[in-house]
């Protein structure tokens, strides 16, 4: 059963077709099991757990998906930060974000237990959403519409750090997400934030 | 042999094998080239992890992300590819004994390979591609740094070409008896995968070529992405299969590690060239193109297969070495052949660390972060660069490292300059990025993002305040990107200074240990003399499932544990997050 004693750099005569030891066989037995372990888990995650990165996908002009987005921002908004508008939108409602050189737009106001449709996109380059300091993190390409069931869970007031380069400004580029409590009120999980409100709360 | 084939080779005086000078002559070209790619890669890394560390924050916003780019081409495509291309040479030549096809062209395919770096790296210095090494567009660079990437990948693919043209030319002038060696089978498999991979690098180079000169509409960003990484992730596979090889030929000159099986280890590496292919989609796992069958079907390398494979030679290559070890009579005990492995000689030190990192780091954070929902909390972060760092640098380009500590003496002819340096270089290179990858993980475990001039955020709208525990990280990454970084600079001054002004080496002296010369050259590892004996001991049936390697699946099995530990820790605390579908 044994091979003829040899290095990998001298060429194998004859049938090189043998039983391996069973040392080796238990070990490709072991990792194989272990293989269809990583494999399973992505299934079944997609069955039982509550991160997925599935949502409704599709393609959209940018420029027709920034003014929809604008649209949206009119609906909803209750105020504004830095010239952004802060826009609260009803529970389940479909919610935009864009990404452009160099910033998000617009700031996004949820109430957390509630079930929203986030659509993210870019009018212009490639774009990473960057959930601080959650770390959730979603590749943002122009052309096509990320629409994802998002239910948050805590509240408190969150970035959007642009995680994908865009361009020279791109550490310039970030966003805002509030997500109020049952009571309506922003809470504010981070001491060390020190966010002009400009609209009301 | 004719008479024509004696006057244009030599004989090693160390292995016995025949060494056409063309051939020697390319290889030696493109190892030159590959480390002056390494040196301003290396050069551009010190600059980058300087201002990565956030306290010292060295370089403006503009030069980081030039540099940027410079160091992922010059480490990632040239400084590999051109050792790569040495190592075709060397599998389908000198391990053949064969002669190299059409040595002219091979020069030619060299000079289109080096015409096309010459373009890249004029492009990216000049600030007329500020892309970054990815270029995705809208993002638009120069037409020339396109048409560089094209020129090099066509070269490169050419020389691949003549890699297979050697194989035929060895089998028919029977250089060699039986199947090709081990070694060579992985490099066969290595050029296989860098054809898929240098295919897909002109599928998805061109049309954007043509996009930048005005000829053709805007390429789809998102199909882009997908076919630049099936250049991109997949040229590091080219380096997987390059690495594994060199694994086996480091073994097989430092310590007379044998081949267990050959039916195992050859079965791996098909393994490599059906599946490895498919990891291109793990940096799509979050993107908006591709549904969820889709990513899971391509990011389980259907069904892990591909993983399957690196853990089989993660088994094979110590076992390999044990049992090589114990053929030569060290059998005491579990680990009796670890303690007296030649851990001065820098071929063996840079294959244990190559396999240790590749396997403990690289392999374990890659395949978690390559899980389709754990990516959630991955995806852009520093955990990425953490995870590549520890395969394609203390991976590979180690074990390139430690193969040229015999490549010198064998190919070049000259001993190892400052052989001291030399004898450490490894364990600095290997542990100053194991510190970088350490502090690159956690940092991107709390959400830091990679490619990033500022994480302070000062010219930010928002501020975005970090734990504070990600200074410390950003510390121990720029202390040890400092080490490692002077790892990479000893290694190069080694290698020039060999090169250029090194010793001649005409004999190789058996028997003392040779300043210069690493431990496998001088003292080769020979089997003891009862070595079917002990062999049939190693492997009676009373020993059990240990058999002849008891030491190495010790290893393994903590290696498996670690495996799960970690993997099991990232869905943990990727079910604290949102809910997200």
């Amino acid at each position: 059963m044994l091979t003829k004693v040899h290095t990998g750099l001298d060429p194998v005569p004859g049938v090189w077709w043998k039983p391996a030891h069973k040392a080796e066989k238990v070990w490709v037995a072991i990792a194989f099991a272990w293989c269809m372990v990583l494999f399973a888990m992505m299934p079944l995650w997609h069955y039982r757990g509550g991160q997925n990165p599935a949502g409704v996908r599709g393609k959209v002009d940018p420029e027709a998906f920034y003014a929809r987005t604008q649209e949206f921002a009119a609906q909803y908004q209750i105020g504004a930060d830095r010239g952004i508008p802060i826009v609260k939108p009803p529970p389940g409602a479909d919610v935009y974000l864009v990404g452009l050189t160099y910033s998000w737009y617009p700031i996004l106001q949820l109430e957390a237990g509630k079930e929203y449709m986030l659509h993210i996109s870019s009018k212009d380059v490639n774009h990473g959403f960057s959930l601080f300091p959650l770390n959730v993190n979603f590749q943002v390409v122009p052309g096509y519409d990320y629409a994802l069931r998002v239910t948050p869970t805590t509240s408190g007031d969150f970035r959007i750090i642009c995680n994908e380069f865009c361009g020279i400004g791109h550490h310039m580029m970030v966003g805002r997400v509030i997500v109020t409590d049952g009571d309506g009120t922003p809470v504010a999980d981070n001491p060390n934030a020190q966010v002009e409100s400009g609209g009301p709360q | 042999m004719s008479a024509s084939a004696i006057a244009t080779s030599r004989v090693c005086p160390a292995t016995g094998r025949r060494i056409f000078r063309q051939a020697e002559g390319l290889i030696r070209a493109n190892a030159v080239v590959a480390v002056v790619s390494l040196l301003i890669g290396a050069i551009a890394a010190l600059l980058l992890v300087l201002t990565r560390w956030q306290a010292v924050h060295l370089l403006p916003a503009t030069w980081y992300y030039r540099l940027l780019g410079v160091h992922g081409m010059n480490m990632l495509i040239f400084f590999i590819i051109y050792f790569e291309m040495a190592v075709l040479w060397f599998a389908a030549t000198v391990l053949l004994n064969a002669r190299p096809a059409a040595p002219r062209f091979g020069w030619f395919n060299f000079g289109t390979m080096l015409v096309g770096t010459l373009m890249v790296e004029w492009a990216q210095w000049s600030g007329n591609a500020d892309v970054l090494f990815t270029s995705y567009p809208p993002l638009k660079a120069h037409p020339v740094f396109y048409l560089g990437v094209i020129l090099f990948a066509v070269g490169a693919l050419l020389v691949t070409a003549q890699f297979f043209a050697t194989l035929v030319i060895a089998k028919r002038e029977r250089t060699y008896e039986g199947s090709v060696p081990l070694v060579v089978y992985g490099a066969i498999t290595a050029a296989i995968i860098a054809v898929i991979t240098l295919v897909h690098g002109a599928l998805v180079y061109i049309p954007t070529f043509l996009w930048s000169i005005g000829l053709t509409g805007p390429v789809d960003p998102q199909v882009y992405r997908m076919l630049w990484w099936a250049l991109g992730h997949s040229s590091q596979q080219i380096n997987v299969a390059a690495m594994v090889a060199i694994w086996y030929m480091l073994g097989g000159l430092t310590v007379g590690a044998v081949v267990l099986n050959e039916k195992v280890s050859r079965t791996a590496f098909v393994l490599y060239i059906l599946f490895i292919s498919m990891a291109s989609a793990h940096h799509l796992l979050v993107d908006p193109g591709f549904s969820p069958a889709w990513k899971i079907v391509n990011t389980s390398y259907f069904m892990y297969m591909a993983v399957l494979a690196s853990m089989v030679h993660g088994f094979t290559v110590p076992a390999g070495i044990e049992l090589g070890m114990r053929l030569r009579g060290f059998t005491s005990g579990l680990f009796g052949w670890l303690r007296r492995a030649p851990w001065g000689d820098p071929g063996f030190s840079s294959l244990v660390l190559s396999v240790i990192v590749f396997g403990f780091v690289g392999g374990i954070t890659g395949v978690t972060l390559g899980t389709e929902q754990i990516n959630i909390i991955a995806h852009n972060t520093m955990r990425i660069p953490g995870h590549f760092h520890s395969t394609v640098v203390s991976g590979t380009a180690l074990a390139f490292m430690g193969a040229t500590y015999y490549l010198l003496p064998l190919i070049f002819r000259r001993k190892v300059a400052f052989w001291p340096l030399a004898r450490i270089q490894p364990y600095l290179f290997s542990g100053g990025l194991l510190l970088l990858v350490m502090g690159m993980t956690f940092a991107g475990s709390f959400g830091v993002p990679r490619r990033h001039w500022d994480i302070s955020f000062s010219q930010a709208p928002f501020d975005v305040p970090f734990n504070p525990a990600v200074d410390l990280f950003l510390a121990v990454m720029g202390i040890g990107g400092i080490l490692a970084v002077t790892g990479a600079l000893i290694f190069i001054a080694i290698a020039v200074k060999s090169v250029f002004f090194g010793e001649p080496v005409h004999d190789i002296p058996r028997g003392a240990p040779v300043r210069g010369l690493p431990a496998g050259l001088t003292n080769p590892p020979v089997h003891a003399a009862n070595v079917d004996e002990i062999n049939e001991q190693l492997h009676a049936p009373a020993r059990g499932i240990a058999g002849a390697t008891p030491g190495t699946l010790v290893l393994v099995a903590v290696f498996l544990l670690a495996f799960m530990l970690y993997y099991f820790t990232n869905w943990k605390l990727l079910s604290f997050l949102w809910k997200i579908g």
